[in-house]
Protein backbone atom coordinates (compact mmCIF):
# COMPACT_ATOMS: atom_id res chain seq x y z
CA UNK A 1 0.00 0.00 0.00
CA UNK A 2 1.56 3.26 -1.34
CA UNK A 3 0.80 6.66 0.39
CA UNK A 4 0.09 9.74 -1.69
CA UNK A 5 2.56 12.46 -1.15
CA UNK A 6 3.15 16.05 -3.28
CA UNK A 7 5.59 14.53 -5.49
CA UNK A 8 2.97 11.94 -6.84
CA UNK A 9 0.83 14.73 -8.06
CA UNK A 10 2.98 15.84 -10.98
CA UNK A 11 2.73 12.24 -13.04
CA UNK A 12 -0.50 12.43 -12.52
CA UNK A 13 -1.13 15.70 -14.14
CA UNK A 14 1.00 13.79 -16.59
CA UNK A 15 -0.97 11.23 -16.86
CA UNK A 16 -4.55 13.13 -17.21
CA UNK A 17 -3.17 15.66 -19.75
CA UNK A 18 -2.21 12.64 -21.27
CA UNK A 19 -5.87 11.16 -21.50
CA UNK A 20 -6.90 14.58 -22.45
CA UNK A 21 -4.66 14.81 -25.57
CA UNK A 22 -5.19 10.93 -26.52
CA UNK A 23 -9.35 12.03 -26.12
CA UNK A 24 -9.26 14.80 -27.95
CA UNK A 25 -7.30 13.03 -31.11
CA UNK A 26 -9.65 10.15 -31.08
CA UNK A 27 -12.77 11.79 -31.20
CA UNK A 28 -12.99 13.93 -34.35
CA UNK A 29 -15.59 16.16 -32.89
CA UNK A 30 -12.96 17.30 -30.29
CA UNK A 31 -10.42 18.00 -32.81
CA UNK A 32 -12.38 19.15 -35.99
CA UNK A 33 -13.80 22.30 -33.88
CA UNK A 34 -9.84 23.30 -33.00
CA UNK A 35 -8.05 23.20 -36.00
CA UNK A 36 -10.52 22.85 -38.74
CA UNK A 37 -13.48 26.12 -38.21
CA UNK A 38 -10.24 28.43 -37.56
CA UNK A 39 -8.76 27.19 -40.48
CA UNK A 40 -11.64 27.72 -43.06
CA UNK A 41 -12.15 31.15 -41.45
CA UNK A 42 -8.91 32.15 -42.07
CA UNK A 43 -9.13 30.74 -45.53
CA UNK A 44 -12.61 32.11 -45.96
CA UNK A 45 -11.22 36.18 -44.05
CA UNK A 46 -7.68 35.99 -45.97
CA UNK A 47 -9.35 35.31 -49.42
CA UNK A 48 -12.06 37.76 -48.96
CA UNK A 49 -11.00 40.54 -46.91
CA UNK A 50 -7.61 40.70 -48.25
CA UNK A 51 -7.44 44.37 -49.62
CA UNK A 52 -8.72 45.00 -45.93
CA UNK A 53 -4.64 46.20 -44.90
CA UNK A 54 -5.04 48.70 -47.94
CA UNK A 55 -7.45 51.28 -45.66
CA UNK A 56 -5.58 54.13 -44.43
CA UNK A 57 -5.60 53.24 -41.08
CA UNK A 58 -4.94 49.98 -41.25
CA UNK A 59 -1.69 49.44 -39.52
CA UNK A 60 1.74 48.61 -41.03
CA UNK A 61 1.76 44.57 -41.93
CA UNK A 62 3.30 42.05 -44.35
CA UNK A 63 0.06 40.87 -45.49
CA UNK A 64 -3.18 39.90 -44.47
CA UNK A 65 -2.44 36.29 -44.01
CA UNK A 66 0.03 37.47 -41.34
CA UNK A 67 -1.97 40.10 -39.39
CA UNK A 68 -4.75 37.24 -39.19
CA UNK A 69 -2.57 34.46 -38.32
CA UNK A 70 -3.18 35.54 -34.42
CA UNK A 71 -6.70 35.60 -34.45
CA UNK A 72 -6.97 31.94 -35.86
CA UNK A 73 -4.65 30.79 -33.06
CA UNK A 74 -6.83 32.66 -30.11
CA UNK A 75 -10.02 31.34 -31.75
CA UNK A 76 -8.15 27.51 -31.90
CA UNK A 77 -7.05 28.57 -28.02
CA UNK A 78 -10.29 29.19 -27.23
CA UNK A 79 -12.49 26.29 -29.05
CA UNK A 80 -9.86 23.72 -27.67
CA UNK A 81 -10.63 25.15 -24.26
CA UNK A 82 -14.47 24.51 -25.00
CA UNK A 83 -13.92 20.94 -26.14
CA UNK A 84 -11.65 20.64 -22.85
CA UNK A 85 -14.91 21.35 -21.21
CA UNK A 86 -17.27 19.55 -22.88
CA UNK A 87 -15.01 16.14 -22.39
CA UNK A 88 -14.71 17.37 -18.51
CA UNK A 89 -18.12 17.44 -18.29
CA UNK A 90 -18.62 13.85 -19.93
CA UNK A 91 -16.73 12.28 -17.56
CA UNK A 92 -18.92 13.75 -15.06
CA UNK A 93 -22.22 12.57 -16.95
CA UNK A 94 -19.75 9.43 -17.45
CA UNK A 95 -19.19 8.97 -14.04
CA UNK A 96 -15.47 8.91 -15.00
CA UNK A 97 -14.62 11.40 -12.42
CA UNK A 98 -16.00 8.90 -9.66
CA UNK A 99 -12.89 6.91 -10.33
CA UNK A 100 -10.35 10.17 -9.71
CA UNK A 101 -12.25 11.17 -6.91
CA UNK A 102 -12.06 7.80 -5.62
CA UNK A 103 -8.26 7.86 -5.79
CA UNK A 104 -6.01 9.20 -3.05
CA UNK A 105 -5.47 12.48 -5.28
CA UNK A 106 -6.20 16.33 -4.35
CA UNK A 107 -9.37 17.39 -6.25
CA UNK A 108 -7.24 20.12 -8.16
CA UNK A 109 -5.26 17.67 -9.78
CA UNK A 110 -8.01 16.35 -12.11
CA UNK A 111 -8.78 20.09 -13.41
CA UNK A 112 -4.65 20.86 -13.67
CA UNK A 113 -4.42 17.28 -15.84
CA UNK A 114 -7.34 18.35 -17.88
CA UNK A 115 -5.71 22.34 -18.63
CA UNK A 116 -2.67 20.95 -19.12
CA UNK A 117 -4.02 19.14 -21.99
CA UNK A 118 -5.66 21.88 -23.08
CA UNK A 119 -2.52 24.11 -22.73
CA UNK A 120 -0.60 21.21 -24.94
CA UNK A 121 -3.59 21.74 -27.24
CA UNK A 122 -2.83 25.27 -27.43
CA UNK A 123 0.91 24.31 -28.76
CA UNK A 124 -0.71 22.55 -31.40
CA UNK A 125 -3.02 24.96 -32.57
CA UNK A 126 -0.03 27.59 -32.68
CA UNK A 127 2.15 25.39 -34.25
CA UNK A 128 -0.40 24.62 -37.02
CA UNK A 129 -1.17 27.96 -37.85
CA UNK A 130 2.54 29.15 -37.81
CA UNK A 131 3.17 26.44 -40.47
CA UNK A 132 0.49 27.30 -42.47
CA UNK A 133 1.54 30.98 -42.37
CA UNK A 134 4.79 29.92 -43.61
CA UNK A 135 3.32 27.62 -46.29
CA UNK A 136 1.29 30.47 -47.50
CA UNK A 137 3.77 32.97 -47.49
CA UNK A 138 3.61 34.83 -44.24
CA UNK A 139 6.75 36.23 -42.42
CA UNK A 140 7.25 35.76 -38.81
CA UNK A 141 9.63 38.46 -38.38
CA UNK A 142 10.47 38.01 -34.88
CA UNK A 143 12.21 34.11 -36.23
CA UNK A 144 12.84 31.30 -34.07
CA UNK A 145 12.06 33.54 -30.88
CA UNK A 146 9.17 35.01 -32.07
CA UNK A 147 7.39 31.72 -32.93
CA UNK A 148 8.21 30.34 -29.22
CA UNK A 149 7.02 33.85 -28.31
CA UNK A 150 3.52 32.89 -29.87
CA UNK A 151 3.40 28.56 -28.96
CA UNK A 152 4.02 29.29 -25.40
CA UNK A 153 1.62 32.38 -25.23
CA UNK A 154 -0.75 30.16 -27.22
CA UNK A 155 -0.27 27.51 -24.52
CA UNK A 156 -1.30 29.72 -21.36
CA UNK A 157 -3.70 31.33 -23.07
CA UNK A 158 -5.50 27.79 -23.64
CA UNK A 159 -4.71 26.49 -20.12
CA UNK A 160 -6.71 29.74 -19.02
CA UNK A 161 -9.73 29.91 -21.57
CA UNK A 162 -9.65 26.01 -20.36
CA UNK A 163 -10.28 27.45 -16.63
CA UNK A 164 -13.46 29.11 -18.24
CA UNK A 165 -14.85 25.80 -19.84
CA UNK A 166 -13.57 23.95 -16.49
CA UNK A 167 -15.63 26.30 -14.26
CA UNK A 168 -18.53 25.21 -16.66
CA UNK A 169 -18.35 22.11 -16.67
CA UNK A 170 -17.81 21.68 -12.83
CA UNK A 171 -20.71 23.76 -12.23
CA UNK A 172 -23.00 22.01 -14.68
CA UNK A 173 -21.31 18.05 -15.15
CA UNK A 174 -23.30 18.58 -18.68
CA UNK A 175 -21.65 18.36 -21.95
CA UNK A 176 -24.25 20.14 -23.94
CA UNK A 177 -24.14 23.25 -21.33
CA UNK A 178 -20.34 23.80 -21.88
CA UNK A 179 -21.20 22.81 -25.65
CA UNK A 180 -23.33 25.67 -25.45
CA UNK A 181 -21.04 28.31 -25.17
CA UNK A 182 -19.20 27.63 -28.33
CA UNK A 183 -21.28 31.03 -29.91
CA UNK A 184 -20.06 32.92 -27.41
CA UNK A 185 -16.77 31.83 -27.85
CA UNK A 186 -16.98 33.36 -31.63
CA UNK A 187 -18.83 36.49 -29.93
CA UNK A 188 -16.34 37.70 -27.15
CA UNK A 189 -13.50 36.99 -30.02
CA UNK A 190 -15.80 39.66 -32.35
CA UNK A 191 -15.24 42.00 -29.50
CA UNK A 192 -11.78 42.13 -29.62
CA UNK A 193 -9.37 43.49 -31.69
CA UNK A 194 -8.44 39.68 -33.36
CA UNK A 195 -9.76 40.12 -36.41
CA UNK A 196 -10.23 43.79 -37.08
CA UNK A 197 -7.72 46.32 -35.92
CA UNK A 198 -9.00 48.44 -33.23
CA UNK A 199 -8.00 51.38 -34.60
CA UNK A 200 -10.95 50.92 -37.90
CA UNK A 201 -13.44 50.36 -35.82
CA UNK A 202 -16.34 52.34 -35.02
CA UNK A 203 -17.90 52.97 -31.16
CA UNK A 204 -19.17 50.55 -29.27
CA UNK A 205 -16.74 48.01 -30.64
CA UNK A 206 -13.62 50.01 -30.41
CA UNK A 207 -14.02 50.69 -26.41
CA UNK A 208 -15.30 46.41 -26.01
CA UNK A 209 -12.15 45.81 -27.76
CA UNK A 210 -9.93 48.24 -25.78
CA UNK A 211 -11.12 46.59 -22.39
CA UNK A 212 -11.14 43.17 -23.71
CA UNK A 213 -8.38 40.75 -22.33
CA UNK A 214 -8.66 39.08 -25.54
CA UNK A 215 -7.50 42.26 -27.63
CA UNK A 216 -4.28 41.87 -24.68
CA UNK A 217 -3.78 38.24 -25.76
CA UNK A 218 -4.16 38.47 -29.55
CA UNK A 219 -1.53 41.46 -29.35
CA UNK A 220 0.71 39.47 -27.68
CA UNK A 221 0.55 36.55 -30.31
CA UNK A 222 0.63 38.88 -33.30
CA UNK A 223 3.80 41.59 -32.30
CA UNK A 224 6.49 38.66 -32.82
CA UNK A 225 4.78 37.57 -36.13
CA UNK A 226 4.28 41.19 -37.63
CA UNK A 227 7.45 43.08 -35.78
CA UNK A 228 9.27 40.85 -34.16
CA UNK A 229 9.21 40.09 -30.47
CA UNK A 230 8.33 42.71 -27.95
CA UNK A 231 8.66 42.57 -24.19
CA UNK A 232 5.69 45.63 -23.64
CA UNK A 233 3.32 42.42 -26.38
CA UNK A 234 4.40 39.89 -24.19
CA UNK A 235 3.58 41.65 -20.77
CA UNK A 236 0.52 42.50 -22.51
CA UNK A 237 -0.20 39.27 -23.71
CA UNK A 238 0.73 37.65 -20.25
CA UNK A 239 -1.83 39.72 -18.61
CA UNK A 240 -4.70 39.37 -20.83
CA UNK A 241 -4.12 35.82 -19.92
CA UNK A 242 -3.70 36.44 -16.42
CA UNK A 243 -7.11 38.21 -16.27
CA UNK A 244 -8.66 34.75 -18.25
CA UNK A 245 -6.66 32.76 -15.97
CA UNK A 246 -7.93 34.05 -12.56
CA UNK A 247 -11.52 33.93 -13.60
CA UNK A 248 -11.43 30.62 -14.91
CA UNK A 249 -9.47 29.63 -11.62
CA UNK A 250 -11.80 31.52 -9.42
CA UNK A 251 -15.01 30.25 -10.72
CA UNK A 252 -13.59 26.82 -10.83
CA UNK A 253 -12.82 26.54 -8.07
CA UNK A 254 -16.05 28.28 -6.31
CA UNK A 255 -17.89 25.35 -8.30
CA UNK A 256 -15.35 22.30 -7.71
CA UNK A 257 -16.48 23.33 -3.45
CA UNK A 258 -20.10 24.03 -4.36
CA UNK A 259 -19.90 20.28 -5.96
CA UNK A 260 -17.97 18.79 -3.25
CA UNK A 261 -20.25 20.12 -0.52
CA UNK A 262 -23.06 18.81 -2.68
CA UNK A 263 -21.95 15.42 -2.54
CA UNK B 1 -10.39 -4.39 13.39
CA UNK B 2 -13.58 -4.54 11.58
CA UNK B 3 -12.66 -3.39 7.67
CA UNK B 4 -16.17 -1.35 7.93
CA UNK B 5 -18.16 0.00 10.42
CA UNK B 6 -21.16 2.17 10.17
CA UNK B 7 -22.89 3.94 13.11
CA UNK B 8 -26.52 5.02 12.67
CA UNK B 9 -24.82 6.04 8.86
CA UNK B 10 -27.20 8.75 7.10
CA UNK B 11 -27.86 9.99 3.86
CA UNK B 12 -30.84 12.38 2.65
CA UNK B 13 -31.67 14.23 -0.70
CA UNK B 14 -33.61 16.58 0.56
CA UNK B 15 -36.70 15.23 1.77
CA UNK B 16 -35.76 11.53 0.47
CA UNK B 17 -33.84 9.80 3.64
CA UNK B 18 -32.00 7.62 1.11
CA UNK B 19 -30.15 5.64 4.08
CA UNK B 20 -31.86 6.02 7.10
CA UNK B 21 -29.59 4.98 9.55
CA UNK B 22 -27.39 1.70 9.11
CA UNK B 23 -25.34 0.12 12.01
CA UNK B 24 -22.82 -2.52 10.14
CA UNK B 25 -20.03 -4.15 10.98
CA UNK B 26 -17.53 -6.09 8.36
CA UNK B 27 -15.04 -7.89 9.79
CA UNK B 28 -11.42 -8.15 7.78
CA UNK B 29 -11.18 -10.83 4.89
CA UNK B 30 -15.29 -11.37 4.65
CA UNK B 31 -17.27 -11.07 1.62
CA UNK B 32 -20.25 -9.22 2.62
CA UNK B 33 -23.09 -8.98 0.58
CA UNK B 34 -25.68 -6.03 0.60
CA UNK B 35 -28.86 -7.11 -1.02
CA UNK B 36 -31.82 -4.89 -1.74
CA UNK B 37 -33.76 -3.94 -4.66
CA UNK B 38 -33.29 -0.94 -6.86
CA UNK B 39 -33.55 1.82 -4.74
CA UNK B 40 -33.20 0.47 -1.26
CA UNK B 41 -30.06 2.69 -0.37
CA UNK B 42 -27.34 0.43 -1.67
CA UNK B 43 -25.32 2.54 -4.17
CA UNK B 44 -25.77 5.51 -1.81
CA UNK B 45 -24.13 3.55 1.04
CA UNK B 46 -21.41 2.49 -0.96
CA UNK B 47 -20.84 5.99 -2.15
CA UNK B 48 -20.33 7.06 1.04
CA UNK B 49 -18.34 3.96 2.09
CA UNK B 50 -16.21 5.03 -1.03
CA UNK B 51 -16.03 8.98 -0.11
CA UNK B 52 -17.97 9.93 -2.91
CA UNK B 53 -20.73 11.21 -0.89
CA UNK B 54 -20.97 12.76 2.54
CA UNK B 55 -23.15 10.61 5.08
CA UNK B 56 -25.81 13.78 6.58
CA UNK B 57 -25.70 12.23 9.78
CA UNK B 58 -23.79 9.49 11.68
CA UNK B 59 -20.29 7.52 10.83
CA UNK B 60 -18.30 5.04 8.96
CA UNK B 61 -15.30 3.89 9.29
CA UNK B 62 -13.51 1.90 5.87
CA UNK B 63 -10.02 0.23 6.74
CA UNK B 64 -9.87 1.60 9.98
CA UNK B 65 -10.17 5.47 9.01
CA UNK B 66 -13.23 7.68 8.95
CA UNK B 67 -14.49 8.14 5.70
CA UNK B 68 -15.10 12.02 6.79
CA UNK B 69 -12.43 12.80 9.02
CA UNK B 70 -9.72 11.13 6.85
CA UNK B 71 -11.07 10.43 2.99
CA UNK B 72 -7.71 10.17 2.14
CA UNK B 73 -6.59 7.55 4.31
CA UNK B 74 -9.47 5.87 3.00
CA UNK B 75 -9.02 6.12 -0.55
CA UNK B 76 -5.71 4.99 -0.56
CA UNK B 77 -6.83 1.33 1.35
CA UNK B 78 -9.85 0.68 -0.97
CA UNK B 79 -10.52 -0.52 -4.57
CA UNK B 80 -13.97 0.98 -6.01
CA UNK B 81 -15.89 -0.87 -8.82
CA UNK B 82 -18.94 1.27 -9.75
CA UNK B 83 -21.88 0.39 -10.94
CA UNK B 84 -22.09 1.09 -14.79
CA UNK B 85 -18.48 0.67 -14.79
CA UNK B 86 -17.01 4.04 -15.17
CA UNK B 87 -14.79 3.97 -18.00
CA UNK B 88 -13.49 6.06 -21.16
CA UNK B 89 -14.72 4.29 -23.91
CA UNK B 90 -12.33 6.04 -25.70
CA UNK B 91 -8.85 4.95 -23.39
CA UNK B 92 -7.76 1.14 -23.89
CA UNK B 93 -8.31 -1.30 -21.50
CA UNK B 94 -4.38 -0.86 -20.91
CA UNK B 95 -4.54 2.71 -20.76
CA UNK B 96 -6.62 2.72 -18.23
CA UNK B 97 -5.45 0.27 -15.94
CA UNK B 98 -2.28 2.07 -15.94
CA UNK B 99 -3.85 5.42 -15.16
CA UNK B 100 -5.21 3.50 -12.44
CA UNK B 101 -1.93 2.90 -11.35
CA UNK B 102 -0.34 6.53 -11.68
CA UNK B 103 -3.48 7.58 -9.78
CA UNK B 104 -2.34 5.06 -6.49
CA UNK B 105 1.22 6.50 -6.75
CA UNK B 106 2.72 3.32 -8.66
CA UNK B 107 5.71 4.41 -10.60
CA UNK B 108 5.24 4.05 -14.66
CA UNK B 109 7.38 0.53 -15.20
CA UNK B 110 5.54 -0.88 -12.01
CA UNK B 111 2.01 0.15 -13.45
CA UNK B 112 3.03 -1.22 -16.86
CA UNK B 113 3.29 -4.63 -15.70
CA UNK B 114 1.05 -4.71 -13.44
CA UNK B 115 -1.71 -3.55 -15.64
CA UNK B 116 -0.03 -6.41 -17.98
CA UNK B 117 -0.64 -9.26 -15.09
CA UNK B 118 -3.95 -7.98 -14.07
CA UNK B 119 -5.29 -7.97 -17.25
CA UNK B 120 -3.91 -11.22 -17.85
CA UNK B 121 -5.56 -12.22 -14.78
CA UNK B 122 -9.23 -10.99 -15.78
CA UNK B 123 -8.86 -12.46 -19.41
CA UNK B 124 -8.29 -9.63 -21.22
CA UNK B 125 -4.78 -9.80 -22.17
CA UNK B 126 -6.00 -10.10 -25.60
CA UNK B 127 -8.47 -7.01 -25.73
CA UNK B 128 -5.79 -4.94 -23.46
CA UNK B 129 -4.93 -2.31 -26.55
CA UNK B 130 -8.38 -2.40 -27.87
CA UNK B 131 -10.81 0.74 -26.98
CA UNK B 132 -12.99 0.17 -23.95
CA UNK B 133 -15.72 1.44 -26.38
CA UNK B 134 -15.39 -2.27 -28.28
CA UNK B 135 -15.64 -4.28 -24.82
CA UNK B 136 -18.99 -6.32 -24.06
CA UNK B 137 -20.72 -5.90 -20.93
CA UNK B 138 -18.68 -8.45 -19.11
CA UNK B 139 -15.59 -7.06 -20.61
CA UNK B 140 -15.85 -4.34 -19.04
CA UNK B 141 -17.03 -5.49 -15.69
CA UNK B 142 -13.56 -7.35 -15.36
CA UNK B 143 -11.72 -4.77 -16.59
CA UNK B 144 -13.55 -2.70 -13.95
CA UNK B 145 -12.36 -4.92 -11.30
CA UNK B 146 -8.65 -5.17 -12.80
CA UNK B 147 -8.60 -1.21 -12.16
CA UNK B 148 -9.51 -1.70 -8.80
CA UNK B 149 -7.16 -4.07 -7.91
CA UNK B 150 -3.70 -2.42 -9.16
CA UNK B 151 -3.01 -0.62 -5.78
CA UNK B 152 -3.67 -4.43 -3.78
CA UNK B 153 -6.85 -2.80 -2.00
CA UNK B 154 -7.78 -3.92 1.48
CA UNK B 155 -11.48 -3.44 1.06
CA UNK B 156 -13.10 -4.00 -2.21
CA UNK B 157 -16.42 -2.40 -3.28
CA UNK B 158 -18.21 -3.62 -5.55
CA UNK B 159 -21.53 -2.50 -6.69
CA UNK B 160 -24.14 -4.63 -8.32
CA UNK B 161 -20.37 -6.26 -10.24
CA UNK B 162 -22.78 -8.54 -12.62
CA UNK B 163 -25.97 -6.75 -13.65
CA UNK B 164 -27.28 -7.35 -16.56
CA UNK B 165 -24.21 -9.88 -17.65
CA UNK B 166 -24.58 -13.21 -18.81
CA UNK B 167 -24.01 -16.45 -16.52
CA UNK B 168 -21.23 -17.25 -17.66
CA UNK B 169 -19.87 -13.46 -17.43
CA UNK B 170 -21.17 -13.61 -14.06
CA UNK B 171 -19.43 -16.95 -12.72
CA UNK B 172 -16.02 -15.23 -14.42
CA UNK B 173 -16.64 -12.27 -11.79
CA UNK B 174 -17.63 -14.32 -9.01
CA UNK B 175 -14.86 -16.78 -10.01
CA UNK B 176 -12.42 -13.61 -9.24
CA UNK B 177 -14.39 -12.39 -6.05
CA UNK B 178 -13.48 -15.79 -4.41
CA UNK B 179 -9.87 -15.44 -5.55
CA UNK B 180 -9.76 -11.93 -4.36
CA UNK B 181 -10.98 -13.35 -1.18
CA UNK B 182 -8.91 -16.07 -0.78
CA UNK B 183 -5.71 -13.74 -0.81
CA UNK B 184 -7.28 -11.87 2.18
CA UNK B 185 -9.03 -9.09 0.35
CA UNK B 186 -12.17 -8.09 2.24
CA UNK B 187 -15.24 -7.75 0.01
CA UNK B 188 -18.17 -5.62 -0.03
CA UNK B 189 -20.58 -6.14 -2.41
CA UNK B 190 -24.21 -4.51 -3.69
CA UNK B 191 -26.61 -6.87 -5.63
CA UNK B 192 -30.07 -7.62 -6.26
CA UNK B 193 -29.39 -10.88 -7.37
CA UNK B 194 -30.00 -13.85 -4.69
CA UNK B 195 -27.91 -16.29 -6.09
CA UNK B 196 -25.21 -14.18 -6.53
CA UNK B 197 -25.33 -13.10 -2.22
CA UNK B 198 -26.39 -16.79 -1.24
CA UNK B 199 -23.44 -18.06 -3.17
CA UNK B 200 -20.51 -15.39 -2.98
CA UNK B 201 -21.64 -13.71 0.44
CA UNK B 202 -19.69 -15.23 3.88
CA UNK B 203 -22.95 -12.70 5.19
CA UNK B 204 -25.86 -10.80 3.51
CA UNK B 205 -27.38 -7.74 4.92
CA UNK B 206 -30.93 -7.17 3.31
CA UNK B 207 -31.45 -3.48 3.01
CA UNK B 208 -34.80 -2.16 2.17
CA UNK B 209 -36.01 1.77 2.26
CA UNK B 210 -32.98 2.90 3.46
CA UNK B 211 -32.95 0.46 6.43
CA UNK B 212 -30.97 -2.43 7.34
CA UNK B 213 -34.01 -5.08 7.82
CA UNK B 214 -31.97 -8.20 8.57
CA UNK B 215 -28.28 -9.88 8.22
CA UNK B 216 -26.69 -12.61 8.67
CA UNK B 217 -25.16 -15.65 6.98
CA UNK B 218 -27.22 -16.70 4.14
CA UNK B 219 -27.83 -20.11 5.51
CA UNK B 220 -28.45 -18.34 9.12
CA UNK B 221 -31.08 -15.95 7.36
CA UNK B 222 -33.12 -18.72 5.51
CA UNK B 223 -33.45 -20.86 8.73
CA UNK B 224 -34.69 -18.12 10.04
CA UNK B 225 -37.66 -17.97 7.94
CA UNK B 226 -38.45 -21.76 8.05
CA UNK B 227 -38.30 -24.99 6.80
CA UNK B 228 -37.70 -26.42 3.32
CA UNK B 229 -41.46 -27.60 1.71
CA UNK B 230 -42.40 -30.14 -0.88
CA UNK B 231 -44.17 -29.46 -3.99
CA UNK B 232 -46.29 -32.62 -5.02
CA UNK B 233 -48.29 -33.23 -8.26
CA UNK B 234 -50.87 -36.09 -7.73
CA UNK B 235 -52.57 -38.11 -9.95
CA UNK B 236 -56.47 -38.57 -11.19
CA UNK B 237 -56.94 -35.40 -9.22
CA UNK B 238 -55.33 -36.53 -5.92
CA UNK B 239 -54.28 -33.17 -4.16
CA UNK B 240 -57.48 -32.43 -2.32
CA UNK B 241 -57.06 -36.06 -1.48
CA UNK B 242 -54.12 -35.57 0.14
CA UNK B 243 -54.30 -32.57 2.06
CA UNK B 244 -55.36 -34.63 5.51
CA UNK B 245 -52.29 -37.31 4.75
CA UNK B 246 -49.85 -34.38 4.15
CA UNK B 247 -50.85 -32.35 7.18
CA UNK B 248 -49.58 -34.41 9.57
CA UNK B 249 -45.62 -33.79 8.11
CA UNK B 250 -46.39 -29.62 8.54
CA UNK B 251 -48.24 -27.01 7.36
CA UNK B 252 -50.53 -27.47 4.09
CA UNK B 253 -51.07 -24.70 0.90
CA UNK B 254 -54.40 -25.12 -0.58
CA UNK B 255 -53.56 -26.96 -3.78
CA UNK B 256 -53.14 -24.72 -7.12
CA UNK B 257 -52.89 -25.89 -10.49
CA UNK B 258 -52.84 -29.44 -9.51
CA UNK B 259 -49.88 -28.76 -7.00
CA UNK B 260 -49.72 -29.01 -3.16
CA UNK B 261 -47.28 -28.02 -1.08
CA UNK B 262 -46.53 -28.63 2.64
CA UNK B 263 -44.07 -27.43 5.04
CA UNK B 264 -41.62 -30.37 6.09
CA UNK B 265 -40.60 -29.69 9.73
CA UNK B 266 -37.63 -32.06 9.79
CA UNK B 267 -36.84 -31.37 6.16
CA UNK B 268 -35.79 -33.31 3.13
CA UNK B 269 -35.42 -36.40 5.53
CA UNK B 270 -39.34 -36.39 5.68
CA UNK B 271 -39.01 -37.18 2.14
CA UNK B 272 -39.42 -40.98 1.75
CA UNK B 273 -42.47 -41.16 4.71
CA UNK B 274 -44.52 -38.49 3.09
CA UNK B 275 -44.01 -40.63 -0.21
CA UNK B 276 -45.32 -43.94 1.75
CA UNK B 277 -47.79 -42.08 3.47
CA UNK B 278 -49.43 -41.06 0.01
CA UNK B 279 -48.90 -44.36 -1.58
CA UNK B 280 -50.42 -46.24 1.82
CA UNK B 281 -53.26 -44.01 1.35
CA UNK B 282 -53.94 -44.52 -2.32
CA UNK B 283 -52.19 -41.66 -3.74
CA UNK B 284 -49.83 -41.74 -6.75
CA UNK B 285 -47.18 -39.14 -6.48
CA UNK B 286 -46.56 -38.04 -10.20
CA UNK B 287 -43.71 -35.73 -9.54
CA UNK B 288 -41.95 -33.67 -6.42
CA UNK B 289 -39.74 -31.09 -5.48
CA UNK B 290 -37.78 -30.18 -2.21
CA UNK B 291 -37.94 -26.23 -2.42
CA UNK B 292 -35.60 -24.86 -0.05
CA UNK B 293 -36.01 -21.42 1.60
CA UNK B 294 -34.54 -18.72 -0.32
CA UNK B 295 -33.31 -15.50 0.88
CA UNK B 296 -35.85 -13.65 -1.31
CA UNK B 297 -38.95 -15.78 1.24
CA UNK B 298 -36.21 -13.63 4.08
CA UNK B 299 -36.76 -10.59 2.30
CA UNK B 300 -40.54 -11.44 1.64
CA UNK B 301 -40.82 -12.32 5.60
CA UNK B 302 -38.87 -8.81 6.18
CA UNK B 303 -40.68 -6.51 4.06
CA UNK B 304 -43.73 -8.21 2.95
CA UNK B 305 -42.57 -8.27 -0.57
CA UNK B 306 -40.80 -9.97 -3.20
CA UNK B 307 -37.64 -9.06 -4.13
CA UNK B 308 -36.98 -6.98 -7.72
CA UNK B 309 -34.94 -9.69 -9.89
CA UNK B 310 -35.30 -12.67 -7.66
CA UNK B 311 -36.49 -14.49 -10.62
CA UNK B 312 -33.71 -13.50 -12.54
CA UNK B 313 -31.04 -14.73 -10.10
CA UNK B 314 -32.61 -18.14 -9.51
CA UNK B 315 -33.18 -19.02 -13.04
CA UNK B 316 -29.90 -17.20 -13.98
CA UNK B 317 -30.87 -16.30 -17.33
CA UNK B 318 -32.27 -13.24 -17.18
CA UNK B 319 -30.59 -10.04 -18.65
CA UNK B 320 -32.32 -7.36 -16.51
CA UNK B 321 -31.83 -3.73 -16.80
CA UNK B 322 -29.10 -1.65 -14.84
CA UNK B 323 -30.35 0.45 -12.35
CA UNK B 324 -30.58 3.87 -14.11
CA UNK B 325 -27.70 5.98 -12.98
CA UNK B 326 -29.78 9.08 -11.44
CA UNK B 327 -33.26 7.63 -11.82
CA UNK B 328 -33.83 6.98 -8.23
CA UNK B 329 -31.33 8.88 -5.56
CA UNK B 330 -31.61 5.69 -2.79
CA UNK B 331 -30.54 3.47 -5.92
Amino acid sequence: MRRASAGQNLPVVGALARRSIVQTFRRPQFLAPILLFPTLLLAINTGGAGRAVDLPAFPEVGGFLDFQLAASTLQATMLAAVSGGVALALDFELGFNDRLLAAPIPRWVMIVGRLAGTAIMGVVAAVWFLAIGLIFGAEIVGGPAGALVVIALSALAAAAFGGLGAALAVRSGQASVVQGTFPLAFVILFLSSAFFPQELMQEPAATAAAYNPLSFIVEGLREPVLYGVSGEAILHGLGGVAIVGIVGVTLTALAMRARLRAA
Amino acid sequence: MAAIETNALERSFDELRAVAGIDMAVAEGEIYAFLGPNGAGKTTTVRMLTTLLRPTAGTARVAGHDVVGDPGAVRRQIGVALQEAALDPLMTGAELVRLQATLHGIARAEGRWKAAALLERVGLSDASSRRIGTYSGGMRRRLDLAAALVHEPRVLFLDEPTTGLDPASRQAIWDEVRNLNAGGTTVFLTTQYLEEADQLADRVGIIDEGLMRVEGTPGALKAQVGSPHLELSLADGGAERAEPVLARFGEVQPPRDGVVQVGLARGAAEIATVVLALDDAGLTVESLELVQPTLDDVFLAETGRHLEGADEGEDDSADPEPEAAGADARS
